[in-house]
């Protein structure tokens, strides 16, 4: 089965050169729209948005934190479980470079969440990182699984092999979303974490609105950088193939060449007649 | 059951006869174990205390170098093809793996327990939570050891890269193996039998991801 063509591939050069960019009008949109985005979430969170009771103004990192964590946690891990899933199924490299980016991606933003996260519990809490936190212990568990996974990638060599390897790999490590989303509702007694403040309507309806736009930008960030990635990854793949064809071509003539100059020139051994 | 028992008896010839875990793992887990007395300074009241955590992290190592062997024995001569070609399921040469690696783990922990009773002074208060943890345990390892062993060999992939993958993976295994022994030894006043009850689900989980993911990572290994 041939293999899909990406959404919205990027331009060709005026020398028919594929892969010049990963740029297309629909990221250049998607990029604008988020960069508005961000700016007017800077602005309510910093300008606009009343500071805390209790957390004073170290609550505004809530407008950071958060999104970061609904990205990392439910939308990297989400998409790397699915396309992981489909590699095993379709056998397709087009879900494995999905995967893949999904992980860089995650792995990204999972290293973003812990660093606010301290940044948050030191005046918070008054700690940098506090050892009996589960959900501390299992986010940094599945950053080390994340690394571990793109390790893992740039060791193998054959391409549908590293795919399918990979895709184990990652729906293993997925399994910690798991530990990770629940851990603060099972073990409410080894956290500092608070349950989650969106579900139980803690919050008022600007800081509501902010906190929820600033994860629709958060959110569109990480598409927009998924198309890129994924575009990067889908060139490494063709560069990759194309690489082997290429060996595979040269090989062939120099065959060709070979048996020309046998048949054109064929060796007699001493003592023998043709 | 007959494959799964052929393979746990050739995993467990070959180590009679070459004995890399008695001459080689066991060994190591007894010199971490006697690293961590001495960079403890010898207090034998904090060794005591920290007894389960160094326990199980000792046994961690030990079962890295226990699964690289394991995985060895087939991948060195080739014998995943070999293992393909005899029309066995995966599942069952996993199985038979995993209880073959956790029969060696079993071993090593036995020993452990001795060096942590005659170095740490430590004593088992409930021997019965403690054999069951150490099993719930073991087998979680040897399940996840298993998979994760044949997922680090194979071109263009280094052992080096096993302890990456394997040990954030077993992380939540040894919280909950070493809460189970604070509860098995009297170092602190947890419930140990609701850790073990959640390694049991560990083990569970492991040994039903193994059996379905191995078919998939046996092909290339």
């Amino acid at each position: 089965m041939p293999e899909p063509v990406a959404a919205n591939a990027p331009a060709r050069s005026p020398e028919g050169h594929a892969g010049v960019g990963t740029g297309s009008t629909g990221t250049r949109i998607l990029g604008g729209l988020v960069l508005v985005g961000l700016v007017v979430v800077f602005v309510l969170a910093f300008f606009v948005t009343e500071p805390d009771l209790v957390q004073k103004d170290i609550v505004r990192m809530l407008y950071v934190h958060v999104p970061i964590a609904v990205v990392t946690l439910y939308l990297s891990v989400a998409v790397m479980a699915v396309a992981s899933l489909m590699v095993l199924w379709k056998r397709s490299m087009w879900w494995d470079t999905t995967a893949a980016a999904a992980a860089e991606l995650g792995a990204l933003f999972c290293g973003l969440m812990l660093v606010t996260g301290m940044i948050w519990g030191r005046p918070t809490w008054n700690t940098w990182w506090e050892w009996g936190d589960v959900r501390l212990m299992t986010s940094l568990v599945l950053f080390l699984m994340l690394i571990g996974y793109l390790a893992y990638r740039r060791m193998l060599v054959d391409p549908m092999a590293r795919a399918r390897r990979s895709a184990v790999l990652a729906l293993v490590s997925s399994l910690n979303l798991i530990l990770v989303n629940r851990s603060v509702e099972w073990w409410k007694n080894r956290t500092l974490h608070q349950e989650s403040s969106l579900i139980e309507g803690k919050l008022e309806d600007l800081t509501l609105f902010t906190l929820f736009l600033a994860i629709l930008v958060f959110v569109g960030l990480f598409a927009w950088l998924m198309i890129h990635r994924f575009r990067v990854g889908w060139l490494e793949y063709q560069s990759e193939t194309a690489g082997l064809d290429i060996a595979l071509a040269e090989r062939r003539a120099q065959a060709s060449v070979d048996v020309d100059e046998a048949v054109q020139h064929p060796k007699v051994e001493p003592g023998k007649q043709t | 059951m007959s494959v799964i028992w052929a393979v746990l008896q050739k995993d467990l010839r070959v180590e009679s006869r070459s004995k890399i875990v008695t001459s080689q793992v066991l060994p190591f887990a007894l010199i971490v174990l006697i690293l961590f007395g001495l960079a403890l300074d010898a207090d034998r009241a904090a060794l005591r205390s920290f007894t389960p955590g160094l326990f199980w992290v000792t046994v961690l190592f030990a079962s890295t170098l226990a699964v690289q062997r394991s995985v060895a024995v087939e991948s060195e001569t080739n014998a995943f093809e070999a293992l393909r070609l005899t029309g066995a399921a995966a599942w069952q040469v996993f199985a038979g793996k995993a209880c073959a690696l956790a029969v060696q783990l079993l071993a090593v922990e036995a020993v452990l327990t001795l060096g942590v009773i005659i170095w740490y002074r430590s004593a088992i208060a409930n021997p019965v939570l403690v054999v069951t943890a150490a099993l719930a345990a073991t087998i979680a390892i040897a399940c996840a050891g298993s998979l994760y062993g044949v997922l680090a060999v194979g071109e263009g992939v280094r052992d080096t890269v096993l302890p990456l993958l394997l040990l954030p993976v077993l992380t939540p295994v040894l919280v909950a193996a070493t809460r189970a022994f604070d509860d098995g030894i009297n170092t602190a006043a947890v419930n140990g039998w609701s850790w073990t009850l959640l390694l049991g689900a560990f083990a569970a989980a492991y040994a039903v991801v193994g059996s379905l993911a191995y078919a998939v990572v046996m092909e290339d290994a």
